[in-house]
């Protein structure tokens, strides 16, 4: 029986993919500051409702992450990175944009993103794939776009910055 | 290798001149689902079954980095038993191919959110009808001619809306069907194309259009006007369904009918 036990433990160890396992790592230290945000929050209280608040926000930016690294086109883009941090981040960076009251800690997006040669097929590919986090929350269409048209402006500083 | 690269429906439609708009107004985007980094394509066949006309067009157009679309567009306009009543035969069919060119020269109708700046192109059409002895004897000065154009195209993401302006300078009569320029006036005019579409998801637009033609024949031509829906079936496939009324033809009054068009891009 503790033989077994022993098995299933180290069975699962190997099988846990390798960021859900780190730690955090640490960046290069930079100015933290709710301006890396890119844009001012919503401030609509029935956005952060159709989002199912704090939670719901949580949902969806873990859900993007995931859809994004099972994707052909997208995972290797993303494997490189701190996951630990990523989800961190764009759970914060949504939370604050979304009016949900969070802090972003977040670096601004021309600087997380110089040198990863993302084109604007892979920002698209991640709005995708929102979109679909998004419906599987079942945030309404209309509110999805008022969310988009928040995020839509950074394309200039993510692809090629 | 990924084809593609544009959200669903962000190229728009392919209307009835052959270049990337909705039904029958011509819009500043670039056709083809490629990007910046890219070259896509699209092809279209279109019916237009109106009351005493049958109207057909196909053609295809190639975006080019999503900065410039070249596009061709054959019309058909087969006059049916209403021939037999001008006097110009039973199936008599006016025909005309429209060659187009155009460039996006400012701002990015989707990424550009956080500012009122519309995506803006500017294009050029030839047109060149056949039945050059028809044209004349109809009171048409030429069985070709030129259309310039500016459009203005929006898409307003927090409202779910696009909307495009289009300011054409042309001389076409009945689209260039007809020639161009006529007995009643013989110059370029400004005409108008206006465009409201509404998204119900990423997949469905609806909308409504209204567009202004020249006066220069002795018969009457009147504005047309359009409602559509544009279904993205898949990111390769669209179909646009809808219904237009483009008023009066060579004195066959209230034109109208159901609008179809089935739509493939890469």
């Amino acid at each position: 029986m503790r033989a077994l036990t022993l098995f299933v433990a180290m069975t699962l160890t190997m099988f846990v993919p390798a960021a859900w396992a780190q730690e955090e790592q640490p960046v290069a230290p930079y100015v933290q500051s709710d301006a890396n945000a890119g844009a001012q929050p919503l401030t609509d209280p029935a956005i952060l409702a159709a989002f199912h608040g704090r939670e719901g926000i949580q949902r969806i930016a873990n859900r993007t992450v995931d859809l994004a690294l099972a994707d052909p086109q997208l995972g290797p883009i993303f494997e490189p990175f701190d996951m630990v941090r990523l989800r961190r981040t764009l759970n914060e960076h949504f939370c604050y944009l979304l009016g949900g009251g969070c802090a972003y800690t977040g670096r601004d997006m021309a600087t997380s993103h110089a040198g990863m040669g993302v084109q604007t097929r892979d920002f698209n590919l991640l709005v995708r794939h929102l979109r679909t986090a998004m419906e599987e929350e079942d945030v309404p269409f209309p509110m999805q776009n008022r969310f988009l048209a928040v995020l839509a402006p950074m394309h200039r500083d993510v692809v090629n910055p | 290798m990924v084809l593609g690269g544009k959200l669903p429906l962000t190229r728009a439609v392919t209307n009835i001149e052959g270049g990337t708009g909705a039904g029958l107004a011509t819009w500043a985007l670039i056709g083809g689902n490629e990007t910046e980094d890219g070259i896509g394509a699209s092809a279209f066949y279109t019916a237009i079954p109106l009351s005493d006309y049958d109207f057909s067009a196909y053609g295809a157009a190639v975006g080019f980095y999503n900065r410039v679309e070249l596009s061709y567009a054959h019309q058909s306009f087969d006059t049916g038993s209403t021939g037999a009543l001008l006097g110009i035969g039973s199936g008599f069919t006016f025909e005309q191919d429209i060659w187009g060119a155009k460039v996006r020269v400012l701002g990015d109708a989707l990424y550009d959110q956080d500012s009122w700046v519309p995506q803006v192109a500017v294009g050029v059409q030839y047109k060149q009808a056949e039945h050059d002895a028809l044209i004349t004897a109809l009171g048409g000065e030429d069985d070709s001619g030129v259309d310039v154009y500016v459009s203005a195209t929006k898409i307003f993401l927090d409202q779910s809306l696009v909307v495009n302006v289009t300011v054409r300078a042309t001389d076409a009569n009945q689209f260039g069907l007809l020639g161009h320029g006529g007995d009643q006036e013989d110059d370029h005019t400004a005409q108008f194309e206006v465009s409201a579409g509404y998204m119900l998801s990423d997949r469905l637009l609806v909308g409504a259009e209204y567009r202004t033609r020249p006066d220069n024949l002795g018969f009457a031509e009147e504005e047309s006007y359009d409602v559509f829906a544009a279904y993205a079936i898949t990111d390769n496939l669209t179909l646009v369904a809808g219904y237009v009324d483009i008023g009066s033809v060579a004195t066959f009054d209230n034109q109208d009918g159901a609008y179809l068009s089935l739509q493939i891009g890469f």
